[in-house]
Parts: structure tokens; sequence; C-alpha cells
């Protein structure tokens, strides 16, 4: 077999043979479009280097040539699993810059969205994880099961699954009615059992626990110099959640806890999640008891030809993925001079490298199933 | 003969009947073929069969339907994989080995073939009754992964050398407690032959038949066998060298068409044949486990036992995801193999135990299983402490903030 | 125990194969397309033109104010306006659109369209079986396959049809009102003042028509003389 010949950093001489593959975008567990060349030596990683762009989509540039509601629709494909929370991102940034103040009852519909979509997304996510691990699918479908429960109640309320284009300045676009709030009741009813049939299949499993236990580690410094955020930050540790560190929204009404991990690697991240969810129904159940009548919408807020003081405003949220952060320009026009997003995905992916080097091959894709992108969002 | 007997017996006599009425240049030619073709037309069938069962099966464990358009609840689905398999192109690199390129999936196919020769499918149907038939199965099986090895060398691709690679170093590993397990069968029954073996498990005491699987030392080397069995014929949790999408889609990488089909077919019939010797082995061929139930032909229980054993792997896959490669080697060979050779240990202590303690043989069978229950969970405890121990795995409660 | 965890994970894969018989929840798909699951209310595809009544040329209620077009985020419509004018549901006379066409390839069915259209106009349809198989011309919708009847509307939106219709009503109850109270006046007016009255009577129905409900562009029908601008307002 004749050895490759690496065009970039030389090999000693001697040394075993260095196997360079492209776990290519055309790839059934990368989540999305995305390469990453990896240098292997017999079976243990020794180089990474992540490429993406596959799905750049010049999300900030469209958003810069169109009025400031023209680019709620867009936010919605940013991380399409999650319209519900992009949107927030955006509007907390636009209502800051404004100076947009947003009445009780949409605040607490915010809420309730927010945390339905952060459900399904990490339902989702540990279906993938699995699904990487080679468990044929079996807890995906299940995890799905489950996800499109909330999906069509999404449908329901905004008219789509998934991009839902449905808040707006000041609040959001259509009031939710007594019925679809006891729909969310009886569906909230069968969660808790969900969640523990799912932590049972798996928790337990030893298969799952070896092949996750002590792999793609993040160390506590690490992380924090490399700027993550969301579940990967505080698996390691590291107690930051935005919901209770900014207190956006009304967050600092309802009582939950936040999880943290010790060992900072793929099993933490795993079981993060699964606390998270807990978290989440325990919102929910509070936000659902104490949604008060009134109106949805600012009524001082015009739709068309928003036209905010110029200025500049950075609004983030604790998106499921991470901090979701929108930093806006105005000029004083009706079209923004700068729209930045802070993409939680790309950030927390930069560190893929150092999680996995020193591992096996066969730890990448969990690695990185565990950072939990998507691509959407890391290519905007 | 009784109706139970001559039922019990149609295909032989069938056979002799149809040998009877051939002229005599001919007749050793046709019984040949007789017993040949029915084994080449029923495992395949058996094969297509598994394939939807397999697919609906997953489908109902994952909440859904699985294939129900072709035919009667999607029962047709084979003919439609046939007919696509059969019309896609046939792809040879062209720096592959040609020849061997083409023999490898015919020489895998072949082998898992002529492991059939020496399973007793029912009472006096062995295809070939062969003495040391159990080593005869062993020494096919070896052929397999031969096999396995000239589809990837042959490909001449770097991916599938190192996927043939994985899947040889698996086979080998786990050859060993598979034949180890199968030495304590064949250390009690005193025979190599698959028939023998069989017989020797037919007979009845209290109405439960003899079958090893009633004993703790067979139970546990059924389970081993099993396990071993699984990592053999690389089905999940351990299809690694097939599974394993990551960077090498397995030894198969470079084929296509009917080629792959007849992989496929491979890993069925040898999944088939293994789980047709375990039940040979351990529960007893062809006999009924109540003595009651011997009416039943035996036939019948054979491929009632073999479907169980299908619909068992079936729900291991939709259970459990994969093993890494170094986990897979750890499992086999610092667990597997020592309790393989205490299951032999124990095997032994089983039979030479006295039979009659204290004046009863109720007693007696009561101490026996005590006895060897505990030298079979003992190890057991202590070699899966170790085993987690050296994987670090632990159970952990998590810690909330404030 | 090593084995524990595998054991449970089987006993679930069980309940939910055996489940999946007896339950209806374990068994969540639906044999499409024999069996379709009912859209909810709210659910949208893609946007359609209304019109009242049988006639989808005379009754279409768009009037060519191309708002829909400016706030398209993908700048997906594209409206010429007419040269001549027909009357609209109150009776004031509006432009209508020559052509109208939605592509509905870049249509990201965001529904901005709907909520800035000042007129009910365009509303958003649930079909979604689409499919055809001229990639560029197929999915370019004119204004003849986007009109479909305000009956349509309350077949698909039943909720929101009953608003939009209840509204409607008001307005024109409202414009017929005004009309009739600026028709007493203008005969008031006129036997009161012979030579004034001209004046007053399109004085009194441009007033009439400063004030209304945010989406009418109500004037009366009067419009003895020249007839009145439609005027739009902007946003809410």
């Amino acid at each position: 077999m004749s050895e490759r010949v690496l065009d970039l950093d030389p090999v000693g001489a001697g040394d075993t043979e260095i196997l360079e593959v492209s776990m290519g975008p055309h790839h059934p567990s990368t989540h999305g479009v995305f390469r990453m060349d990896v240098r292997l030596e017999g079976e243990k990683v020794v180089r990474l280097k992540p490429v993406f762009g596959y799905l750049h989509r010049n999300h900030e540039k469209i958003a810069e040539h169109g009025a400031y509601l023209a680019a709620i629709p867009y936010t919605d494909r940013l991380d399409y699993l999650c319209s519900m929370t992009n949107n927030w991102g955006y509007c907390l940034a636009v209502e800051k810059l404004a100076g947009i103040s947003v009445p009780e009852r949409a605040e607490y519909i915010r809420v309730i969205v927010s945390e339905l979509t952060r459900f399904q997304n990490h339902a989702g996510l540990i279906g993938f994880l699995l699904q990487d691990m080679g468990a044929s699918g079996t807890p995906l479908m299940y995890a799905f099961r489950e996800r499109e429960k909330i999906l069509d109640l999404f449908e329901s309320l905004s008219g789509a699954r998934m991009m839902c284009n449905y808040m707006r300045f000041g609040g959001v676009r259509v009031d939710c009615t007594p019925a679809w709030l006891d729909e969310v009741r009886s569906m909230l009813a069968g969660l808790p059992k969900f969640v523990d049939e799912f932590e049972a299949l798996l928790r337990g499993n030893e298969i799952l626990m070896a092949r996750t236990q002590g792999v793609g580690v993040l160390p506590r410094e690490l992380a924090i110099n490399a700027g993550i955020t969301g579940p990967m930050l505080r698996a390691s540790g590291v107690n930051y959640d935005i919901r209770k560190v900014d207190h956006y929204g009304i967050y600092d009404r309802f009582e939950f806890r936040v999880p943290l991990g010790d060992h900072g690697d793929v099993y933490d991240r795993y079981m993060m999640r699964v606390l998270e969810m807990r978290e989440s129904i325990k919102i929910l159940e509070q936000a659902l008891r104490d949604i008060p009548a009134g109106p949805i919408m600012d009524p001082k807020v015009r739709l068309r030809g928003l036209r905010p003081k110029a200025g500049e405003a950075y609004g983030r949220i604790e998106s499921p993925k991470g901090e979701l952060g929108f930093f806006l320009i105005s000029d004083g026009s009706t079209i923004p001079y700068r729209y930045r997003v802070r993409p939680p995905s790309m950030i927390n992916l930069t560190i893929l490298e150092d999680m996995c080097l020193g591992q096996n091959v066969a730890d990448v894709v969990i690695t990185l199933g565990s950072v939990d992108i998507v691509l959407g969002e890391v290519d905007r | 003969m009784t109706t139970a007997a001559s039922v019990d017996q149609v295909f032989v006599t069938l056979k002799h009947w149809l040998v009877f009425h051939t002229p005599t240049a001919f007749q050793t030619l046709v019984s040949i073929l007789l017993t040949i073709i029915p084994i080449i037309v029923i495992f395949p069938a058996l094969f297509a069969v598994t394939t939807v069962l397999e697919r609906k099966g997953l489908g109902r464990i994952q909440n859904r339907y699985g294939p129900n358009r072709v035919g009667p609840f999607g029962f047709f689905q084979p003919l439609a994989d046939a007919v696509k398999s059969l019309t896609k192109e046939d792809i040879v690199p062209r720096a592959a080995d040609h020849v061997v390129h083409y023999l490898a999936p015919l020489v895998l196919v072949g082998a898992a073939f002529l492991a059939y020769a020496v399973l007793p499918i029912g009472r006096n149907m062995v295809a070939v009754n062969l003495d040391a038939g159990v080593l005869f199965f062993f020494a096919i099986g070896a052929a397999t992964e031969l096999a396995v090895f000239m589809a990837g060398w042959s490909s001449r691709n770097k991916y599938s050398l190192l996927g043939a690679m994985r899947a040889i170093a698996q086979m080998i590993s786990y050859e060993i407690p598979l034949i180890l397990s199968s030495v304590a069968v064949i250390m009690i029954a005193g025979t190599l032959s698959t028939s023998h073996i069989v017989e020797n498990q037919a007979r009845y005491t209290a109405g439960i038949a003899h079958w090893y699987a009633f004993t703790p030392w067979g139970l546990a080397g059924f389970v081993l066998y099993m396990i071993a069995a699984t990592a053999e014929t690389n089905r999940s949790p351990f299809d690694l060298p097939e599974g394993e999408s990551e960077i090498i889609a397995g030894y198969f990488i470079e084929y296509s068409g009917f080629k792959f089909a007849l992989f496929f077919l491979a890993e069925y019939l040898e999944m088939f044949a293994v789980s047709g010797l375990g039940i040979t082995l351990f529960l007893g061929g062809w006999s009924s486990p109540v003595s009651f139930l011997t009416w039943i032909p035996s036939w019948i229980w054979f491929f009632a036992k073999l479907l169980i054993m299908i619909l068992g792997f079936i729900w291991i896959r939709g259970t459990l995801p994969r093993l890494r490669m170094d986990q897979l080697m750890n499992f086999a060979w610092k667990f597997m193999l020592p309790m393989s050779l205490i299951v032999i240990f124990t095997a032994g202590v089983w039979r030479f135990l006295p039979h009659v303690i204290a004046g009863s043989a109720a007693v007696g069978l009561v101490v026996r299983w005590l006895v060897c229950a505990l030298l079979v969970i003992g190890p057991y405890v202590l070699l899966a402490r170790t085993l987690e121990r050296g994987r670090r795995i632990e159970k952990r409660t998590y810690r909330y903030a404030e | 125990m090593l084995g524990e965890g595998i054991i449970q994970g089987l006993v679930e894969t069980a309940r939910n194969f055996f489940g999946s018989y007896v339950d209806k929840d374990r068994l969540t798909t639906v044999q499409y397309p024999e069996e379709r699951q009912p859209l909810p209310e709210a659910a949208r595809v893609f946007p359609f033109l209304l019109y009242d009544g049988d006639d989808p040329v005379a009754g279409l209620r768009c009037v060519a104010c191309q708002i829909c077009e400016k706030e398209c985020p993908p700048r997906c419509i594209h409206i010429d306006k007419s040269k001549d004018k027909k009357p609209d549901f109150v009776g004031k006379q509006q432009f209508y659109p020559a052509v109208f066409n939605i592509d509905v390839s870049v249509c990201m069915s965001c529904q901005i369209c709907v909520e800035v259209c000042p007129f009910d106009a365009i509303r958003m349809d649930n079909a979604f079986e689409l499919s055809t198989t001229d990639r560029f011309g197929g999915l370019l919708y004119t204004k003849r396959e986007l009109a479909k009847s305000n009956e349509y509307y309350q077949q698909i939106h039943p909720t929101e049809a009953a608003e939009c219709d209840e509204r409607r009503a008001k307005e024109l109850a409202d414009a017929k009102a005004k009309a009739a109270a600026a028709a007493a006046a203008a005969k008031a007016a006129q036997a009161a003042n012979p030579a004034a009255a001209p004046e007053s009577a399109t004085q009194a129905s441009k007033n009439g028509a400063a004030a209304p409900a945010p989406s009418a562009n109500g004037s009366a029908t009067g419009a003895k003389g020249e007839p009145a601008k439609s005027e739009t307002k902007v946003g809410q």
C-alpha cells in the first residue's frame, strides 16, 4: 500500500503510516453539510480541521438590505430546529434598540413556546446522538414521536411547524386561545413519563456508558477561554445560564435549577440535556399556571416602517444550543446598518479539535454529536 | 407407525420413495440432489422472510409500520429488493484484483451453505451424518473469515482493507468463546456428531427433556454462545465492520448490485447456521422440551426454535448501540474467554457430583444446581466488576447550581 | 450489575413492540395518501387572492397598493397596476392589478404579505400538494391561479373568515350610513343654499372619508363629481 505524501506538516521518517481522511460533506453522521479533515495515526486522531461554509446563505447581508421586519422570517432559518428562540433573540435586540416594551401576556407566551422549543431540541438531539452510536434509530423515533406533538402545537398556534415567524417587536403575532393552552397542558402531562422512559432506555446501558464516558473531555478553563456557552459549558462545570444571568423576559419569576456536570465528557453533555428537559417541564407548568389575560402586542408599535433611533444594541438569549446573540447598529433609517448574529453552534465548534485529539476516530462522530450543531446556524 | 411419527418422517419417506423409483444408475445422484435442493431452497426463502420480518419488527419497535406496500402486509418486499439488486450496475474498480473480487462473495455464500450439512433439522434428517460434525462446522466457519479477507484485500482500497482487518480481528477473537462453549457440550455428550448430541438431549425425565440449556452450565454456555454468534456474524451490537459509516463502510465497500446482495445473503445464512448449531448443542435440536408435546413433528420444533432466535436477534438489534472496536476486543478476551473456561469447569463439576444425595434424586438435583449456579455466577460478578473498573464506567449523580 | 441496563433497554423495546399493536400512541404514523391527518386551521402554505361573489375579475379585492410587494422579504410578488379603475365592495373606484405574480419557488410562507395588507385581499392557502413537472413556469402563479373565492376562504379558515366578513359587513353598513347621511345633508344644504350645494356635498363626503376604521378606504359612494382618491392608512 502506498503512503500518502502530506502536503502541510512534514512527518518524521520511519513514522507509522498517517492516514488522512476527509469525513466529507456527504456524511450520515455530521448533522448537516460539514466536513472534517482528520489525520489519523493508526486509530488515533492527530489533527482535525473542521471545514464549514457549505450552507452559507448570506443571511446577514440580506438582513442589511431590507426592513427590520423582513429579517424575522430569515432568523427562523438560522437554527432551523428552534425557530421560536431565534425569533426571540432578534426581537429582543430590536426592542432594546428601539426602546419597545412587551406586555405581560406576550412575555408568558414567549416563555412557553421557548421552553417547548428547548424540549423538542434536546429530545431530538439525544435521539441523534444515539443514532450516531448505532442504536439503529429506535431512540430517535421515540424522541420524534414527542417532538411531533410539540410541532403540531406550533402549527396550530402560528401556522407552520418549524418556520414559525411568530414573534414581533413588542409582542407576538397571534394570540393563543384557551383551547391551545389546554392542549399544551394535556401534552405536558405526558412528558415526564416520556423523559423517564427515554432515560431508562439508555441511562444504565453499559454500552452507552462505555462509549460516552471519558470521551471528548472539555476542561473547564478551556471552555471558558474558548467562549463556549450552553449545555456544553455547564457540562464542564461552569455555572452560566443566561436565563439566570440576564433575567431577560420574565425568567426571574420562574423557579428552575441549572444542572452542572463535573467531567465535561459526552456523557455529561447528554445528561445535561436530559436534566434540562425536566427543568423545562417545570418552567412550562409554572407559566401555564400563571399566564394572565391581556394584549399581546404593544399598541404603539407600527408593523411597517420601524425606524429606530441611531445607536447599537446587543440582545442575547439562552437558546437550546448556547448563547444566541444579535448585534444591531442602526443609523436612523428603516434598514439596519449592521446586523450580526453570534452563532452558538459555530463558536462551540471551534473547540472540536482540542476535544478529539488522541481519541479513536469512532469517537469523533460522537463528540461532534454532543456539541449539538445545526449547520444553518454555523454557516448562516 | 403412528400418525404423529409418520408426519414426523414424511420428508424422509418421500425421499426414499423417490429414490426407490429412479433407475439404479442415477440413484446416488438423485439422493444427493434431493438432500441439497431443499436446503438451497428453504434457507434463502427463510432469508427473504427474515428481511421483511426484520424491517417490520424494527418498524414496530420504533412506533411505525414497516414496509407494507408490496404484497399483503409487505411480505413480497424481498421480491422488490431482489429485482433492485439484480438490475443495478455491477461496478468493479479498475485497480481491483478481478478474480479474487469476483470469487469472494461466492466463497462466502458457498461456505455458509456448507455449514448446513451437519445440522439435524429433524429426526433422521441430517444432510451428512458425520462423526465429527461439530468440528466440520467450525472449520467451515473459518472459511467464511477467509472470504471476508478476500473481499477486503481484492478491492485495493485502503479503507476496505482496514474494515476487513477489523472484521477478521473481531471474528477470530469471538471464535474462541464460541468453540469453548461448545466444548463443554461435547465433553458432556462425549461425541462430536450433531445427531448424537441431539439424541442425547431427546430423553425425558419427569416430562422434562435433557436439554443442556436446562442446566446452569448449559444456560451460561448458551448465553455465551449466542453472544459469540452475534459477533461472528457481524450483527448488531457487533456490526462495527459493516455499520461503521464513519470512515469505512466495511469490507464490501466496493461491491454493488447482486454481489452486495450476496454478502447480505451470506450474513443471514451464517446467522441461521450458527443459531441452528446453538439449537442443536444447547436447545435439544429437534426435540420437544416437554414429553407431552412430542406429537408435534420434529422439523416444526427446529424451525420454531430458529424463528424465536431470529426474533431475538432482531430485538437486540433494535435496542442496543454499537460497541467500539477496542471495547469489543476487551469484552471477548477479558470476559468471554474466562467465562467459557469457567463453563467447561462447571460442566465437569455437574457431571461428577453424585446424582443421589441423602437418598433422594430431587435433593441431589437441587444441590447440583446450587453448586454449579454459584460456580457460574460468582466469577461472572467478579469479572463484570473488573471489566467496569477497567473501563471506568460509573453511575453518576449531578448537582445543580446554587 | 453488568447486563442490567441492557435488560432494561430490551424490556422498553418489547413494550413498544407489543404496544404498537394495542395502543394508538405507540404507532404514530398514518398511511398517507390513503389516510390524511387533518391540518390545523392556522396552517399556512402559500398566499392566494380573495374575490367576493362569483366573478374573479370584478370581485377581486386587491387594489394594487403594492404594500405586500414592498414588504415581502424575498421579493417574490410582482404587481403591475392597471390604468383604469373598478368599483370595490363599498362602491369606491379603485385600481386593480393587471399583473399579479407570486413565484412560489421563492416564497417562504412567512405570511408578512397577509399581515400588512390593508384590504383583506391576500390570505394564506393551505393546499400543499402542489408539485408540478414544470420547474419555472409551473411555479409562477399568476392572478388567474391565485384568485380564489371568499367561500373557499371560509372553508379553510372558518374563524378568520368569519371575523373578516363581520368586519367588512360593518364597514359596508357604515359606508352606506355615511352615504345616506351625506345625501340627506346634501339635500338639506341644496334646499337651503342652491349655489354652494355641490362643493359642500363633496366636502362632506371627503370629511366622511377621513375618519374611518383602519383598514377601510371608505368614502361614500356619493361621487357626484370627481371620484375621491383612495386613502391608504399606513401601519397599525
